[in-house]
Formats: C-alpha cells, structure tokens, sequence
C-alpha cells in the first residue's frame, strides 16, 4: 500500500508539474540561473526512485555542495516511465530542469532540436576522450550534449535459486538450450521469464536482442542512419520474437504488467521469486532491491548471462544491446550544472558509485569498484563487445522510435507481424 | 440585472423628463459597468489564458508537422486532421469512447437511478450506505487507477476472491485482455461515477412533492405506478444533466487508461485523450497530437450544443432564454 500511494503521488505531481509545465510554455522568461544571493541552484530530475541510487545521487550532490557552498540542488526524483514524457515537456516549457536524465541516441538529437540543451563539448573534452567510445551516444554531430554515469548491455537476469530448485546446472547459450530451460522451469511450476509488457520498451529489448543476433554490423548501423530496415534479417528477429511467444514462456497477463512499478512489476516478480528470469538492462540489481520485501539486495540468488545464441544469425558474436544513464544540463543551467556533470564521471565518484553495485559506471578506471558477482558479469559482457547496439527507442529520432516501440508491443500481443514492424519504420521517418 | 431595451419595459419613464442630464439612473449604470469589470475581469482574463489562448494555440498547432522542439516552420496545412482520419488507433480511439458513452448511459443511469431511489427511503444504516457509496467519487482519480490496478491483476484479489468462492472460470486477465480490458475499464468507471449519479438524483429527487404521492396514493396507483408516472417525470431535468455530464465526461476519458493501461494491449483500450497525448508527447509530435486534441474538442462542442438545443431547452428555458413575466 505505502508503494502504491508512493506511486500514486509521483504520477498526481507529475501530472500537475505537466500541465503546469504545458500551460506555461505561452510566455514568461526562462528562470534565472542563479539566485539573487549569487547562489547557484540546479534542479535535477533523475529517474532513480528506489533507495540505494536515489541515497547514492543525494550523497553525490551534498558531496559537491560541500566542496561549492553557492551552489543548492533541488532534486527530484521521477518514476522512469513518467520522467520520460515529464522531460519532453520540460522542454517545450521555458523552464527546463537545469540537469536532467538523458539517454542520447535519436532522442537527444530530437532535444538539441529546441536549442535548449547546453553544448558542453569544449568543459567535457578530457572526460570524454578517457571515456572513449562509451559517451559518443550523448553527442551529436560531434558536439557534446550530455555525460553518462553508467553504462552497460541488457542480459538475461536469473534467479540462481530457481534455476537450482528446476535442476539447471547450466545457463543457456543457444536459443534451443534456452528453450530447455523454460520448459524445466515450466516443468518445475515456475514462471519462466517476467515481461513488463505494459511499459511496450521490455518488448522491444527482446526484439532488438534478436536483431543484434540475426544481422550484421553494417545492417544494424544503417537502422540509425537512414531509418530504415532494409536488410531482411530484421524479419527474422520478428519471427523469433513469435517463435519465442508461442513457447509461452511468460507471465500470465504479461502485456499489462508494468516493468518497474510495484512488486506485480516484471522487476518485483523477479525479486520476489515470482519468475526465473527478465531480460533487462545493468540496472537491475538496483531495482530489483528496492522491491524485495525488505529491501535487501538479492546477492548470490541472483544472476546474469548474455543473450542467448540464434542459430544461422548473422550477427557478430558476442554483440550486444544496451546504452546507458547520463544527463544532460539545459542551456539556461547555471555554470555548476556542467561542473557537476565532470564532477558525477570522475574516477572517484564513478567508483563510489560503482560499489554501490546498481550499475556500471561510464569510467574505464571505476570498473575496479564493481564487486557484485551478476554486475561483474554484465561488466564483462560489456567489455568484450565488439559492437553495442543502442536500444532502438533512443538510437533513433523520438517519433520513430516510439512506433517502432508500440508495434513490437503489437507483435507480442499478437495484432502485428514481423513484416509490419519494419514496414512501420519506413512509414514513421517518411511522414517525419 | 441588466438595463434591458426590451419593448415589454414600458413602465420606465422617458430619461428626458428628467432636469438633471447627469441623472441617478446614468451614474449608476457607469457605476454598474465598473462593477461588472470588476468582478468579471478577473475570471474572464483566467478563462482567455487558460482556455481560450491554449485552444487557439492548439488549432495553430495542428496545422504543421511539429516535434515541439524544433522551429515551427513545416506547414503542411489539414494533413494532420485527414491522417487522424485514417489512422486505425485514432478510429479505435473514437470507438472506444462511443462505446464508454453509451455503455454509462445504458447501465449506469438504471443502476444510479435505483440505488437513488432505494436509497431515498426510510432505512436502517441509510447514512452509511449513501456515504459508501459516495466515497469512490472523492477518490482521486490517480488512487483509484493504482489501487484497481492492483485489484485487477491475474494473480490479484479480485481473481483470488472468484477462486476463493468456486469461481474460477470467472477469473480473467482484466487489463491484459485486449477483447476484455475496455470493458473492465467501464467497471471501475462505473464504480467510481455511481455515487455522483446518486447524489445528484437524491437531491432531485427531494423536490418531488409528497402531496403528489400521496394523491396519487389515493387514487390506487401502485409504487411502480408512482415511480413512472410521478417520480421520474419530475426527475426529468436532473436525469438529463446527468446524461450531459456523462457523456462530456466519457469522451474526455484520461486519468484512469493512461494509469491502468496506458492505452494497451496494443491499442485495446486507447482513447481520444490517451491517443492525443501519447503522440503529443510520447511521441513527440505536437502537431499531430494537437490535431487529435482539436477533433476532440470539436466532437464534444458539438455533442454539448446538439444537446443543449434539443434535448435540454426545456429544462434551461424560463432560466436563461427568456425573462419570465
């Protein structure tokens, strides 16, 4: 109940600051950036909700308070589901929050559209360039709009007590042995995997996951540059999509659960052992604590392996599909916004936050930190990648990445087809 | 109130008999316009920011193809209007919220009306009763969303509860359903709506005159024969805000899907209002969802005129149309 009236809250306060926000945009000047006592102030939106990230954000920034006593922070934490259109909206206002949850990808590049997103490549040169390739998703056409915190890949989070209880020694590495587990588990009375159906991106995960399995760098790469999927490979990841639908292996009612909400979410399920697995991005250590029932972290039952093999994909082996958590300041952010930026990628704070094992810190020097046994193995997944597709929904423009999104939710619930996900594609960047 | 030019008003004297030309009657009107500016001009520049101008803005918006972020600079005229037209979620959309209106009609005026009128008799516990109720419409929408959200879960109580009484062919996946999911939605609309209806229709059904039921009484008609003929007749006008009220409220349909369902599975339960939202700002694409936003206003504009004309002139007239006497 005390969640549920938590949500309730969020979701009533997100309403109001979005139509607050929407009226808002007729007229008025952008808010100052530093109040008149010459203190900074930087509003901060981050979608960490649950305890161990949202406590690790509240330190980092009484941290850097400590270190500038003009600076303040006003933070607020918003539910991932809601920050999303809670941001869209922010900045169509003229008054963004100074630093906010930024994805990269297309739907950056739809935010640099506005004006309204600070070009911090020239502050961020050094931390960019010892990030390397891991922050390019927060840039666009070669300009720097935005740090990340943590990346990583999706993966299939287990249950290792489940697995044991069904008599699995062994993770899958094929689809066909993936398949054995399910129908072990199946055979056990346990919900093979969790599916947050109802938040459509969960859906998506799978698909791209066997996009990256089935087709090659190249034909990946073009998705992103002409909005199109014109290799047929993409038909194929649909097809194992209904493949993998028609081996049931889900939750009942799997398309109107929430990814994150609550304990009936697909996260709550897993941390609850109410099903073995969820395929799901490095975050979920972080998330899948804050919704036991007494919000311990699930330690050695919990688990992680790579997507499993496609036989005859084309895909580079050992490629995978991930992103990460960053932010971005607005333009009209006070000056510490982007200080606080380099200040949340350094070594050292990335390496607090790496030992607080709910996620995997941006920083190559932090990796050390890392100590969890499943967020160890995202971490290596994550290094030995040869290529990382970026979630789909970010990688392209907004528009087309959220049909792109709600037609894979169709084809799990079984009013699209594999044909119809690429065609929707095509047709969502022509009528751009 | 107002000075009125109506040729009826013959009793009021010539203004130019009157010696004085800066007369009583002339300061007082200035006097009466100030007022008048006064008390309305405050409401009245409200009513223009946050309803007239947004609207305006809307029907701007609707003509270019716009994310919101970039330049507006891409006219391209009604193309978001026959796109809506043809786009098979916005035509689901719209059916869904036809589907709503005449499901609230069809069943909950009958079951608001009965509980009203079993509710308006002496009854042992009849307080309680009313107050529960009346408790689900002072709910926030949002609550009752999460809280039925909860209840409607496969493995939830509701299900728990059918299974627990023998029924388990009763149980369903209430929101994961596509063929079943628009109607649960009506469920817990209904449940959340009734007690407004109730209320309204006690209070209307207060001014139904005892003398009349007791003559009729008198004259041997039956309690069947007094409700028809004597109650509900004189509930006429209150039944007929209710549909008014219902109906605006069915169309603009929000809160509870997007919380509930989001509009899902795949579309199964979308409305006008999920619709033009989850392109507006999902999807970033403003001028397409202020498209969707004009049509909706347009529908229920013209639903709410259509209506006043026919169905409520009478309740309206003598109180607004034309001074009586």
């Amino acid at each position: 109940m005390l969640r549920s009236t938590r949500v309730a809250a969020l979701l009533a306060a997100a309403l109001l600051t979005a139509t607050t926000a929407a009226c808002a945009g007729g007229g008025g000047a952008a808010a100052p950036a530093t109040s008149p006592d010459g203190k900074q102030v930087i509003t901060w939106w981050h979608n960490a909700t649950q305890d161990t990230l949202k406590d690790y954000f509240q330190d980092a920034a009484d941290r850097f308070t400590a270190a500038h006593p003009d600076v303040t922070f006003q933070i607020e934490p918003v539910q991932n589901e809601t920050i999303q259109t809670k941001i869209r909206v922010g900045l169509q206002s003229n008054d963004p929050p100074d630093l906010f949850q930024q994805w990269g990808g297309g739907d950056l590049a739809t935010q640099v559209e506005s004006g309204k997103i600070a070009d911090i490549t020239d502050a961020t040169k050094d931390v960019v360039e010892s990030m390397g390739p891991i922050a390019d998703p927060w840039s666009v056409d070669g300009k720097q709009y935005g740090l990340p915190y943590s990346v990583g890949v999706t993966g299939l989070w287990y249950r290792t007590d489940l697995f044991a209880q069904a008599g699995i020694t062994q993770t899958p590495k094929t689809m066909d042995e993936f398949y054995a587990v399910v129908d072990q588990l199946k055979a056990a009375g346990i919900v093979p995997v969790a599916l947050g159906g109802k938040d459509k991106w969960p859906d998506a995960f799978w698909w791209a996951n066997f996009a990256t399995r089935e087709c090659p760098q190249a034909a990946l790469e073009a998705v992103t540059t002409d909005l199109a999927m014109t290799d047929p490979c993409f038909v194929k990841a649909g097809q194992d999509v209904q493949q993998l639908i028609a081996a049931n292996p889900f939750q009942e009612g799997f398309l109107a659960t929430p990814a994150q909400e609550g304990a009936a979410s697909s996260a709550g399920m897993l941390a609850n052992g109410q099903a073995a697995m969820e395929l799901m991005g490095h975050w979920n250590e972080g998330q899948t604590t804050g919704l036991t029932p007494d919000k311990q972290p699930l330690g050695d039952k919990l688990g992680w392996f790579p997507f499993p093999t496609v036989p005859g994909g084309k895909g580079t082996p050992g490629a995978t599909v991930g992103g990460g958590d960053g932010f971005s300041c607005s333009a009209s952010a006070p000056p510490a916004c982007v200080e606080f930026l380099k200040f949340l990628a350094s070594d050292e704070e990335q390496s607090t936050f790496g030992a607080t094992n709910t996620g995997l810190p941006a920083a190559k020097a932090a990796e050390s930190s890392v100590t969890g046994t499943s967020i160890k193995a995202v971490l290596e997944a994550r290094g030995a990648s040869p290529y990382n597709q970026l979630y789909f929904d970010k990688a392209l423009p907004t528009d087309v990445g959220q049909a792109l999104n709600d037609e894979i939710a169709g084809l799990f619930a079984g009013t699209s087809d594999p044909q119809r996900i690429v065609d929707v594609v095509a047709e969502a960047a022509a009528s751009r | 109130m107002v000075t009125t030019t109506s040729p009826r008003q013959v009793a009021v004297p010539p203004v130019g008999d009157r010696p004085q030309r800066r007369s009583p009657t002339g300061r007082s009107s200035a006097r009466r316009r100030g007022e008048i500016a006064l008390f309305l001009g405050p409401a009245l520049l409200l009513y223009a920011t946050f309803v007239i101008v947004p609207m305006v803005l809307a029907g701007y918006y609707s003509l270019f193809n716009w994310n919101g972020l970039g330049p507006l600079d891409q006219f391209i005229g009604i193309d978001n209007y026959t796109r809506a037209a043809g786009d098979p979620v916005f035509r689901a959309a719209v059916g869904h919220n036809a589907l709503i209106v005449v499901l609230s009609v069809v069943v909950q005026l009958p079951l608001a009306l009965a509980l009203a009128l079993l509710l308006n008799r002496r009854l042992r516990g009849r307080a309680i009763l009313r107050m529960v109720l009346f408790a689900p419409y002072v709910l926030a929408e949002v609550v009752t969303a999460v809280a039925w959200q909860l209840i409607l879960q496969p493995s939830g109580p509701l299900n728990t509860l059918l299974e627990n009484m023998g029924l388990e062919s009763w149980a369903q996946l209430w929101l994961a359903d596509r063929d079943l999911v628009i109607y649960s939605l009506f469920i817990v609309i209904t449940w959340k709506y009734l007690g407004f209806g109730i209320v309204l229709f006690l209070a209307g059904l207060q001014g139904v005159p005892n003398e009349l039921l007791e003559a009729a009484t008198v004259d041997g008609a039956s309690a069947w024969h007094r409700t028809r003929y004597v109650v509900l007749p004189l509930l006429g006008p209150t039944i007929r805000i209710w549909i008014f009220l219902s109906v605006i409220g069915a169309l603009q349909l929000f809160d509870l899907v997007w919380i509930m369902t989001k509009g899902g599975p795949s579309n199964a339960s979308v409305t006008m209002a999920t619709f033009l939202i989850d392109r507006g700002f999902e999807r970033s694409q403003i001028g397409y969802g202020s498209a969707a936003a004009v049509l909706l206003f347009i529908i229920s504009f013209v639903f709410a005129l259509l209506y006043q004309r026919y169905v409520m002139r009478r309740d309206t007239e003598g109180a607004l149309t034309r001074r009586v006497g």
